[in-house]
């Protein structure tokens, strides 16, 4: 699979491109999927098809050694969800001037759920249930003074409602 | 299983400044050894634990240097109970009649600062601000309240409910009552949980003294059986304390196996349950964990809080001497904290805070990171 670092610029679906302006946290965590997309990189496994974020070497549910890059679904619910109120000590490396910011876990697809901060609209709290996008935001600069990119899910439709 | 606590000993939690953790391990000590009418030097087998506090069997250079064998066990909230179950495992086999489980620990203020890494984990999870237990509870508990149709306001009678058993016990860290609506109005931490629903990590020592059903017959004091104690791992499907991602299907916490377990090698139900201390980093875990320890249905909880059932006086008492949320969380003690009230329980000793009826029948659970319960149950 190609290396998303290798692959031109681009915005799908309008989303903000991971390496565009500055770094992404851990390239690791991302590669293209099969429509050449930026897509959170995952493994399945070869024997029973258990998916885990990030890639393992071997199977959680079966411990088989054999699993595979699996480019995760880019939409999915959200599960449940907190808010992050304090600035967590280090390793967080985020802005000395915090702000707070939501997290959940996202449903794709049934596939897996993945653990992500949340983009939601500042005037209302994330809701279980609703529709959410994979995007790419900045969250904190580096010593060089460069944005760093992580992933995160916001909600499809502003108000919550079901994307019509 | 035949195996009694013979003697119970605790330095008080909360801060306590110019006191090591290490120092306050050893005034637990002394203080078990002298309930039970021993002396350091009787003791064949020693086990003990801290996270914070350096390593546990460095007590031996003030309370003796006897060549007894001592293990240092290391496994996050579930520390002293896994040094309960190697003590038991000593004594079980018949290697030692005597045996001192020691548990203390002494950690900076606020939330604890987990090091990814440590779990196998990129550094990515902690850089980005994921890393929290803090935010895994907050989302467990939504979830719960969400898939149980359970009332927020739930979470706040909890830690009154702490605060105020806090309040009757002298060991405890916070020992002032706070009002229902002065804690659902403190600040969040992470929603639906404020401030004053989290334990917070802070400082104290326990220890124990147990001995065999051969040994505790020639000791004075008033022997408090040993049942059984168990300790589980997760399982994958379980939603557990930093998980970048969870299966899409769900299965039980290992606290649902650890206190199943438990309870049937004791033969004993949960409905013959008096009195319990189950893991409440926060309001929220107390509540899950009345239904995961099979304490009562899942779902349940919300009619035995508003009915005062888990009250010091109530039918099913649930965290006497004010859980974690009243007595901080020092890691390495907490575990065995639960068995020291029980004991006090058991023995009716507890004071302000007795439960009424003579108690027999006594349980505790501890849950923590990365996916770990244990549970133990004493009967008298």
């Amino acid at each position: 699979m190609a290396h998303p670092a290798e692959a031109e610029d681009r915005t799908p679906d309008g989303t903000e491109d991971p390496w565009m302006g500055g770094r992404f946290v851990d390239p690791d965590l991302i590669c293209l999927n099969g429509d050449g997309e930026s897509a959170l990189r995952g493994s399945r496994c070869d024997r029973c098809a258990a998916i885990t974020f990030p890639t393992q070497s071997s199977c959680p549910r079966c411990a088989a050694t054999e699993m595979s890059i699996h480019p995760l679904p880019r939409h999915g619910v959200l599960w449940t969800y907190t808010i992050q109120r304090f600035r967590p000590k280090t390793p967080y490396d985020g802005p000395a001037d915090f702000e707070a910011y939501p997290v959940g876990y996202v449903n794709l697809g049934d596939e897996v759920l993945v653990e992500s901060r949340l983009s939601a609209p500042p005037d209302r709290a994330p809701r279980i249930g609703e529709e959410m996008e994979l995007i790419f935001t900045p969250y904190t600069r580096d010593a060089d003074g460069d944005t760093v990119r992580t992933f995160a899910f916001r909600a499809v439709a502003e108000d919550g409602g079901e994307k019509p | 299983m035949s195996v009694s606590v013979v003697g119970i000993g605790m330095h008080p939690f909360g801060r306590t400044p110019g006191v090591s953790g290490r120092q306050q391990g050893i005034i637990a000590t002394r203080a078990a050894l002298a309930d039970a009418g021993v002396e350091w030097k009787d003791i064949q087998f020693a086990v003990g634990g801290s996270i914070s506090a350096g390593y546990a069997d460095t007590v031996v250079n003030e309370l003796g240097l006897t060549g007894t064998p001592f293990v240092n066990v290391s496994n996050g909230c579930a520390t002293g109970a896994s040094a309960l179950m190697v003590a038991v495992s000593m004594i079980d086999s018949g290697q030692a009649d005597l045996c001192v489980a020691i548990g203390f620990d002494k950690h900076d203020p606020g939330a604890f600062n987990a090091d990814p890494e440590s779990v196998g984990l990129g550094s990515w999870y902690g850089s980005t601000g994921l890393m929290l237990t803090t935010q895994f509870f907050g989302m467990k508990i939504q979830r719960y309240l969400h898939d149980h149709d359970l009332p927020v306001s739930l979470l706040a009678k909890v830690a009154a409910k702490a605060f105020r058993n806090g309040a009757l016990n002298h060991n405890a860290w916070r020992r002032t009552p706070l009002s229902e609506h002065d804690i659902a109005a403190a600040p969040m931490v992470s929603d639906p949980l404020t401030k004053y629903m989290f334990c917070s990590p802070g400082e104290g020592a326990v220890a124990l003294v147990l001995a065999s059903a051969k040994k505790a017959a020639t000791l004075a004091s008033r022997p408090v059986v040993l049942r059984s104690v168990v300790q589980r791992t997760r399982r994958y499907g379980s939603f557990e304390v930093f998980s970048p991602w969870l299966a899409p299907e769900r299965a039980d916490s290992p606290t649902v196996e650890a206190a199943a377990a438990c309870f049937e090698d004791a033969g004993i139900g949960p409905a013959d349950v008096d009195v319990a201390q189950i893991q409440d980093t926060e309001a929220g875990a107390e509540i899950m964990h009345m239904g995961e320890t099979g304490l009562c249905a899942a779902g349940e909880e919300e009619k035995l809080i508003t009915l005062g059932h888990t009250e010091i006086h109530g039918p099913s008492p649930i965290n006497t001497d004010g859980g974690c949320i009243a007595n901080g969380e020092p890691i390495g003690a907490s575990g065995l904290r639960q068995v020291y009230e029980n004991v006090l329980q058991l023995r009716g000793d507890a004071g302000a805070r007795q439960v009424g009826g003579g108690p027999r029948v006594a349980f505790t659970h501890v849950y923590g990171s990365p996916g770990v319960s244990a549970c133990t149950l004493l009967v008298r």
